[in-house]
This record gives structure tokens, C-alpha cells and sequence, in this order.
């Protein structure tokens, strides 16, 4: 089974406050604002690990979520960052990922 | 005419917005009186931080034409239909070719200077503001929501900043200090010459920010909080910056978080006439009052 592994865009900027995470594309200026999961989705978007793994570390070990609906909800939501230009999306590891914004 | 030309020696004007002052400097005897007449309330003696020389050209009139800013090596590329510059930040310097166009001169200011302000932490705002018992209120909104009506509607005893582009800095940046309270306010608001539809400068004087609305008009006036991501995202839409600039935007969101962060935020419905400047009034002390019992500075 092939693996889907996620990275921040280089042109966005990101910035946690009062406990949500807020996303902006500096390409377009679309503006958004990530739920608890999405967030940690996000946080884990280093382009090295699988998303896969990400689900079950980041989204399954913190939140109660199914792990097969989480892993559907994951790729939804991949799949929209990545349409707007805020995710990476690739078979492989992706190099030069940004680091986590504060 | 005689304190023009003392302040603008060899074509040499220093004009200072939001504590900034820049020389600005042209060839032009006829774009020299226009720019002294438009920035008349803003002339200063300061030593210059900063410098703009204009080449007048016959360029094209002024245009709604989306405005190009790009970064290219160390400086900004500016360009409209009206208008071209080039900024270098690192210098402090940038070369203007307009035509003799007061709308064109505008539209540079306000972009030079939103460059210099994301280096400090402040920002230009689509918001009229003004300055009511010492401190400052910015109505923020797009064109129509309500902001030179609302300025329009001050009582006398309220001090037009602007009723189209705010001009906000952090406090403690670039030596800015209240005389009000100490300085213990995050932010001020400075008066602009940026003028909208009331077609009337602003009063060159700051005060610290009490709080930002966001305007809509409805037929009562009401005051609701507004959550801080979505503040955050009002914000972002209202704060003029030219560029696609990933390093810029980090900056400016950063900047946005710590405004919503520290400065009260709320959505103001208001039916236009004058008692909508009683709310607004009003809910300035019934912040303090709410903010002394919670003990805490939670946003009202």
C-alpha cells in the first residue's frame, strides 16, 4: 500500500491563537481557520512522516475519533489544503518543509 | 506661502504620518505646491528617516488598475497604470515616476509606508478612526459598511484621524509613548491626510487604540464580541498590503494576532445618526467596568 505524506506550502504563513490555528495563503490571501484535529494534522505535516501515522499519533492518541473515519476525514481534508495550494501532497517524502508556525 | 517655502527648500519636503517623517523631493515646481497643499497638516521639521524623490512624467491618470508591489533583491518593485517605483528598504530610499497626480501621490505614501510599518509591527487599515476622551476608535469595513458615516456622525468634541485608511502602530516601537496613561496602551492610532468620501484630512495627532468595530449598518445599534480567529480574518482583509510576499504576510499575521490579542474587537450594527457615538462611548466604560470585576483583561 502506497503512502501519502503531507508538507506546509512555502507560501503560507500559519499562527496559533486562542487555541485555534489560522492559515494563510500569501499567493491569494484565502484566510482559514483549522479545527483541533485539522490542527494537529497540520502541525504534523513534515513531509516525512505518512499521514497515516500521523492519524493514528496525532489524531486517533489524542481526540476520540474511529481510526477509519479519521483516516477518511484526514484525506478530505488533505485533499482541500492541497486545492487551495496550503498542503504538499506526495507518494514520496517531501523535502524542504516549513517548520511548525507559532 | 513664506513657511512653504522654509519647509520646502530646494524642493525638499519632510512629511511626517504616523511619527514617520520622509523627504520627499522633486524637480517639479507645480507638483511641489500640490504635494505642500496635501500634506499641508502634515509638514514637519524632523530629521527625515526616510526618502522619495519624484520624477514627474506624463504617465497614464490615476487607475483602479490592481496595484503590482514584488519584491526584487533587496528592493520592492511598485506598479500601476498611474504610476512606478522602486523602495529599497535597506537604504531607506525609492525613486517615483507619476505624473503630477495627487491620487497617484497617495497611493505610493500609503504603500511605502505599509512596507516600513510591517518592519514595526503596525499597519495600514480600510477603517475611518477618530479620537473621543483621549482615546482612539477605529470603524473598520469595506467600502459602503459605514466608515466616512460614521465619522460624518462624530459629535464636535471627536478628533478626525481619518475617515478612510487608519494608521496604527504598536506603542513601544520607534520611541511612540502616551502622554494619556503612561504608555500602557498596546497600540496608538495616528491621524492620516488619507481622506475618503468626506473628502477632509485627518488632524495630524495620536492617541492609544481603545478598541476596533467592525462596521454594519442595520436599524439598531448593537455591540456584539466578535471570536478571535474571525477577528483575525476581519483584519487581514482590511489591512492594506500589496504584495504576495510570504515573508511579508507571516509578518502582518503576526502582527494581526498580537492587534486581536491585546485591543478589544467587536462587531458595531449601527443605524446612522448620532446616538450610535453614545454606544460607543458607552461600551469604552463598560469594558473597564466588566474588566475590574473579571479581573482579568478579557475582551467585553
Amino acid at each position: 500500500m502506497s503512502e501519502t505524506y503531507i508538507a506546509r506550502s512555502s507560501t503560507i504563513a500559519a499562527r496559533m491563537l486562542a487555541g485555534e490555528m489560522m492559515v494563510m495563503n500569501s499567493a491569494d490571501s484565502t484566510f482559514f481557520t483549522l479545527n483541533p484535529v485539522a490542527t494537529a494534522i497540520w502541525q504534523g505535516a513534515d513531509g516525512c512522516t505518512p499521514l497515516r501515522e500521523i492519524v493514528r499519533e496525532r489524531v486517533c492518541g489524542e481526540f476520540d475519533i474511529e481510526p477509519e473515519q479519521a483516516q477518511v476525514d484526514a484525506e478530505q481534508f488533505v485533499t482541500e489544503l492541497s486545492g487551495h495550494g496550503i498542503l504538499r501532497v506526495s507518494d514520496q517524502p517531501l523535502a524542504g518543509s516549513q517548520e511548525v508556525s507559532r | 506661502m513664506k513657511s512653504n517655502a522654509a519647509r520646502f527648500a530646494g524642493n525638499v519636503a519632510c512629511v511626517e504620518i504616523g511619527g514617520i517623517p520622509i523627504s520627499l523631493s522633486t524637480r517639479h515646481e507645480r507638483f511641489a505646491e500640490l504635494l505642500l497643499q496635501r500634506y499641508a497638516g502634515f509638514l514637519s521639521s524632523s530629521r527625515p528617516e526616510f526618502a522619495l524623490e519624484f520624477d514627474i512624467i506624463d504617465a497614464g491618470t490615476a487607475s483602479d488598475e490592481d496595484v503590482q508591489v514584488r519584491r526584487d533583491g533587496a528592493e520592492w518593485q511598485i506598479q500601476r497604470g498611474d504610476f512606478s517605483a522602486r523602495w529599497n528598504p535597506r537604504t531607506g530610499t525609492g525613486i517615483v515616476r507619476q505624473n503630477a497626480n495627487p491620487y497617484s501621490l497617495d497611493s505610493v505614501l500609503r504603500i511605502v509606508h505599509s512596507l516600513i510599518l510591517a518592519e514595526r509591527g503596525g499597519f495600514l487599515l480600510h477603517a475611518g478612526s477618530a479620537i473621543c476622551d483621549a482615546r482612539a476608535y477605529i470603524f473598520s469595513g469595506v467600502s459602503g459598511a459605514g466608515k466616512t458615516t460614521i465619522t460624518r456622525l462624530a459629535p464636535a468634541d471627536v478628533t478626525l484621524l481619518t475617515d478612510e485608511i487608519s494608521y496604527v502602530r504598536p506603542t513601544d516601537a520607534g520611541g511612540v509613548h502616551t502622554l494619556q496613561d503612561g504608555g500602557g496602551d498596546a497600540y496608538q492610532a495616528f491621524g492620516t491626510p488619507f481622506a475618503g468620501e468626506l473628502a477632509k484630512p485627518g488632524e495630524n495627532c495620536r492617541a492609544p487604540v481603545a478598541r476596533l468595530f467592525f462596521l454594519a449598518q442595520g436599524p439598531e445599534n448593537r455591540i456584539d464580541p466578535i471570536p478571535a480567529a474571525e477577528a483575525v480574518r476581519l483584519l487581514m482583509r482590511n489591512i492594506l498590503f500589496f504584495a504576495g510576499d510570504p515573508d511579508l504576510v507571516e509578518k502582518l499575521l503576526a502582527v494581526a494576532c498580537d492587534f486581536v490579542a491585546r485591543v478589544p474587537i467587536h462587531r458595531l450594527t449601527f443605524y446612522p445618526d448620532s446616538k450610535v457615538w453614545e454606544d460607543v462611548r458607552h461600551s469604552e466604560a463598560r469594558h473597564f467596568e466588566l474588566r475590574h470585576f473579571a479581573g482579568e483583561s478579557a475582551h467585553v
